[in-house]
């Protein structure tokens, strides 16, 4: 006997969520998460994404619109009647039980006997690096360990889809790192289904399948993190994934795939993106600025900071500021010096104008 | 897979209600029962005779036919048993069957008494009935819940709260006992004020009852003495200011300054609890009375003449202030701690001196805390009996003349109808004030996040005389309270001062006999009752008070606003009011319950219930709401959550809620009093029979027995509590959208 998966893919269509009379949580989003997949919501705090997580536990009932897990409408069903665990930013380990007893709480709900129940709880502890910590209090735990409890009680009940509530927001900094490589280990070997909630895009980027970024109560963009991160959709995806610096350009032409842009009197090609002739946006990460090059933007130094690996810039241009980043640390550019700043062939991209 | 329950098909809840039904209906005796639990009508003729049978022999027997429709109701539920929840069926018959079972109930209880009709109407229609019943008994009550639970299991299934049957039970069963034990009463006791002595009703009955100069009148302006609703009034805020200041001051003591006793200052906050109201009033009686110590004292010293001054305003101020200064403490201790100190330091780097953080800083955030200090003192003075009955003289206040008005030679429910909605306006005037005014007005300083700061301590110039202040009255605390202890043992006060134990022996004598103890006392009758009474009505209150806090914390259904206002209303209802609307309502059938011992219980139980409510929700608050949640997601149902996740972590709440009523049922006195019977006397009771007797020194030593008691109860809690307490380490979750 092992822990095992039974993942089911999840479902959305057309659900809203309106708290009290008017305050919409949720706006009709439509979504599919395949099973055995590591979807995460992302977005700013407001956006919806707690929310939505939250029906899919069924802590929260949609208002409109139906939610399945697996081949079953789940819209009505509470919490309790649905196949789907969750771990909680605060961990939520129930303090007057030790840590075996957390770990075997629900499965006394699940028609396991006794001793298959001690069973699968050791398992759950063994899985997550905890045997022999089963006649602990939670108080007794650090803070890593709490969230390993927490996760090991969530797994041992083989859930349809497993739940994250930003689960990492609690740690320190370099904990953050190792847990979240540890439940995307865990997640892949037994082939779970789980969202997961964070407002860190980092954090997103790093674990995640598919990444849903959401914003005023929609969905922004779904797509892989790379997908996300090299062709936002729009700008607001752009600026909330990583930095990007947002360029008014112009499309001068555009032939098939390829349009010709001009910023002030610099010109460029690049995949145009099913855009047409007219004003538009360039979204160019500060990495993909390219300092001193031969063609670009004439622009001027107006703040330098040396961060130890690289050097990064404030730039005056004629369309405003914009930041860059430069791995030459060792002949760093002086504030007030002028400079022709140039695109990477690939990287920057073009947006809708608005 | 978890096994779905909308899809069962044996609900062993449904099962255990309708079985529950019918042994309402099929065995146990319908109508009420004197002695039920000596189960003598067992062998008394059982179950045929008409006393004593269950409603399915009555039927059978051709009589009391009005409850044959309620078989039906019984009957319907097994046609769903079977049934998924689903189904709209299953939804729609238990809906049916419970409200109709219910309502039936409840129409035939008030529609035939022991005169028959109850209304004109009915008999003009359906004629004379030429039979009549009593009030209802155990069997009535458990059919009753029996429908109302199937009704609820019915809603649940319709989807209300996500299905879930505990909740929508719970919520249903809280509706339904406030309901019948404080909304019926009060609203029984309002009509009552409109009923004329040819038993109709009229409103200038009222007018003249309600615009008495005896009421309202300001004689005392001009010399004169006035009605007794400004003297309740007057008396009320001079109370509830006197008591502010002073539990201000004591709290100032204990949290900001370097007052070394701290520990023995707030001992003080038990002193409320464990003393029966009016036992302050007796202990000044012995300081200043005509043969009090300290009147004897000056008039042989100084040759000043005893008068009976203490008798009437001052006397009942002080005893009240004595009284009730430890309760606003309670309060304004927790108000003065909540203030952040990191306000208070904040204050202090942008160059505020001490004496301008405390006036800039710490009083306004204590403002909400200080106006609901001074509203609890002004309710509790309106609602108190003990003393004004006691030490009152010509002082006439509400709630004494309530009593008067229905226990003396005037026998007037009209006019202690209209007494009492007088003081209930006073109260639910403040009570409403209190809801309303303040809590719009919170400034709750607690941000979640640990605060390591320490309060900085007061300016000199105002320590100085805060402390001096505390000190006297705290002197002044232990001097009375020592004098009840020292009265209780002096043969006959001021008259003959040698030591005695002839008191305590008059009271609580015993022999050894053979078979047992001889109890010979003359209070020991009251003081067992009293145990019992108040050992049956702590669990009930503790239960009903977490249930309710439960609900009001946890859940979020339509008409929730409400429902918290009904459950707390009965705090603002004084106990003089639940006295007298519980005998207007219970002495007559459907709930024919006075002079029994459940009528005491159960007002214990919706008296302390708000206690219990309280110091639910201040525990429950404290508990992350994520760890029901993930119970919930862990599939436990609502119940298994309640039991296992949230009592065990209340269980400290759980003790002190039931050590609390426990207490509070054996101290009180202003409803008592109206609810005693012969056989179901109160130590309370007993002890102010004894005081109207002049026999004082009887009086005091049960006073003090009491105290004592209740005493070993609290430290005995303390105990328990500081063991169970368990090391948690909660950490505060961000809530984010």
């Amino acid at each position: 006997m092992s822990i095992n998966s039974k993942a089911a893919p999840v479902s959305f269509r057309s659900v809203t969520k309106i708290y009290g009379k008017d305050v919409v949580a949720v706006d009709d989003i439509n979504l599919e998460i395949e099973a055995g997949k590591l979807v995460t919501l992302l977005g700013p705090s407001g956006c919806g994404k707690t929310t939505t997580l939250r029906m899919i536990a069924g802590l929260e009932m949609a208002s409109k619109g139906s939610i399945h897990i697996g081949d079953r409408d789940v819209t009505l069903l509470p919490a309790t009647d649905r196949d789907v665990s969750m771990v909680f930013q605060s961990y939520a380990l129930f303090p007057h039980m030790t840590v075996m007893e957390n770990v075997s709480y629900g499965l006394g709900f699940s028609g396991f006997d006794k001793s298959e129940t001690r069973d699968r709880a050791a398992q759950g502890l063994d899985l997550v690096g905890l045997k022999g910590y089963g006649d602990r209090l939670p108080s007794e735990l650090s803070g890593g360990q709490q969230q390993r409890v927490a996760v090991a009680r969530a797994l041992v009940l083989e859930p349809q889809v497993l739940l994250f509530d930003e689960p990492l927001s609690n740690l320190d900094a370099k904990l953050r790192r190792q847990v979240r490589e540890e439940i995307r280990e865990i997640q892949q070997n037994l082939g779970l289904t789980v969202v997961y909630v964070t407002h860190d895009q980092e954090e997103a980027l790093a674990v995640s399948d598919e990444i849903v970024v959401m914003r005023n109560a929609g969905i922004a963009q779904i797509g892989t993190p790379r997908q996300l991160y090299d062709a936002p959709a729009d700008r607001f995806v752009a600026d909330f994934i990583g930095e990007a610096n947002i360029i008014p350009c112009e499309i001068t032409n555009v032939t098939g795939e390829t349009a010709s842009i001009r910023v002030d009197d610099f010109l460029h090609t690049l995949p145009a993106r099913g855009l047409g002739q007219g004003a538009a946006m360039l979204a160019v990460r500060p990495t993909r600025l390219k300092l001193g090059a031969e063609a670009g933007m004439h622009m001027e130094i107006s703040k330098a900071t040396y961060v130890g690996s690289r050097m990064e810039y404030t730039l005056n241009a004629g369309f405003g500021q914009i930041f860059a980043v430069s791995e030459n640390v060792d002949a760093p550019l002086g504030v007030g010096e002028s400079v022709i700043v140039g695109l990477d062939a690939i990287g920057p991209v073009l947006l809708p104008a608005v | 897979m978890r096994q779905l329950a909308s899809e069962k098909t044996t609900h062993p809840v449904l099962i255990f209600w309708i079985i529950a039904g019918w042994v309402g209906f099929f065995l146990l005796p319908w109508y009420g029962v004197e002695e039920f639990f000596a189960f003598e009508w067992l062998l008394d003729g059982y179950p045929f005779d008409t006393d004593y049978a269950p409603a399915a022999f009555l039927i059978g027997q051709g009589e009391k036919l009005w409850l044959a429709p309620m078989f039906v109701a019984l009957l319907a539920p097994l046609w769903v048993i079977k049934k998924r929840k689903t189904d709209p069926l299953y939804a729609k018959v238990l809906i049916l069957a419970g409200a109709f079972g219910f309502g039936w109930l409840i129409v035939q209880g008030f529609s035939i008494g022991i005169r028959g009709w109850n209304f004109d109407w009915a008999e003009a229609v359906f004629g004379d009935l030429g039979d009549r019943q009593f009030g209802m008994g155990y069997g009535a009550l458990i059919c009753a819940s029996a429908f109302l639970f199937l009704f609820t299991q019915g809603i649940a299934a319709r989807g209300a709260i996500n299905g879930d049957v505990f909740v929508v039970s719970a919520i249903g069963g809280v509706i339904v006992i406030v309901t019948a034990f404080v909304f019926f009463p009060i609203a029984k006791m309002l009509t009552a004020a409109f009923i004329t002595e040819e038993g109709g009703y009229s409103a200038s009955v009222f007018a003249a009852k309600f615009f008495d100069d005896r009421l309202w009148g300001l004689g005392c302006l001009s010399g004169g003495r006035c009605g007794v609703a400004w003297n309740s009034l007057f008396l009320a805020v001079l109370v509830g200011l006197i008591t502010t200041v002073l539990g201000l001051i004591f709290a100032l003591v204990v949290t900001r300054s370097g007052f070394r006793y701290k520990r023995a200052l707030r001992a003080l906050t038990v002193l409320p609890i464990i003393t029966p109201p009016f036992v302050i009033g007796l202990a000044l009686i012995l300081l200043f009375g005509l043969s009090g110590s300290v009147t004897v004292f000056f008039s042989d010293v100084f040759g000043i003449q005893p008068t009976r001054w203490l008798y009437g305003l001052p006397g009942v101020l002080i005893a009240q202030t004595l009284a009730f200064t430890p309760i606003a403490f309670l309060v304004l201790i927790g108000v003065v701690e909540g203030v952040s100190p990191s306000m208070e330091e904040a204050a202090q780097t942008l160059r505020a001196s001490k004496w301008q953080v405390f006036k800039t800083v710490s009083l306004p955030l204590m403002r909400p805390g200080l106006a609901n200090a001074f509203l609890l003192g002004f309710i509790e003075s309106m609602a108190d009996f003990g003393n004004p009955l006691v030490l009152g003289g010509n002082f006439d206040v509400l709630s004494t003349e309530i009593f008067f008005a229905i226990v003396g030679a005037q026998y007037d429910q009209g006019k202690a109808a209209v007494l009492a909605m007088v003081l209930l306006c006073f109260t639910l005037g403040a009570f409403y004030a209190q809801r309303f005014w303040l809590g719009k007005k919170s400034y709750t300083t607690v941000s979640g996040k640990g605060d390591s700061g320490v309060h900085p301590h007061m300016p000199r110039a105002l320590s100085l005389p805060v402390l001096a202040l505390a000190m006297i009255w705290a002197g002044f605390t232990a001097v009375v309270y020592l004098m009840i202890f020292y009265g209780s043992v002096v043969e006959l006060w001021g008259v003959n001062n040698t030591l005695t134990f002839k008191h305590y022996i008059t009271a609580f004598s015993f022999r050894l006999e053979e078979g047992g103890i001889r109890w010979s006392g003359a209070a020991w009758d009251s003081f067992w009752t009293t145990l019992k009474i108040a050992a049956i009505a702590a669990p009930l209150t503790a239960i009903v008070g977490l249930i309710t806090a439960y609900l009001l914390t946890r859940q979020t259904f339509a008409g929730k606003n409400a429902f918290e206002f009904g459950t707390m209303l009965s705090f603002a209802i004084p106990g003089t009011v639940i006295g007298v609307s519980y005998i207007l309502a219970f002495n007559v059938p459907p709930i024919e319950i006075t002079g029994t011992g459940i009528i005491l219980v159960v007002s214990f139980i919706f008296r302390n219930m708000p206690v219990g409510v309280r110091a639910g929700i201040a525990s429950m608050s404290q508990l992350d709401k994520s760890l029901d949640e993930s119970s919930l997601t862990l599939g436990a149902n609502s119940w298994e959550t309640f039991r296992r996740i949230i009592l065990p972590l209340l269980r400290p709440a759980i003790l002190a809620a039931l050590v609390y009523s426990f207490v509070r049922a054996m101290t009180a006195i202003s409803a008592v009093i109206f609810l005693v019977s012969a056989e179901y006397d109160m130590a309370t009771s007993y002890i102010i029979g004894r005081v109207e007797n002049n026999d004082y020194g009887l009086a005091i030593a049960y006073s003090t027995t009491l105290i004592f008691v209740m005493l070993s109860v609290v430290a005995l809690m303390q105990v328990i509590v500081g063991r169970t307490e368990i090391g948690r380490r909660m950490t505060q979750s961000r809530t984010n959208v």
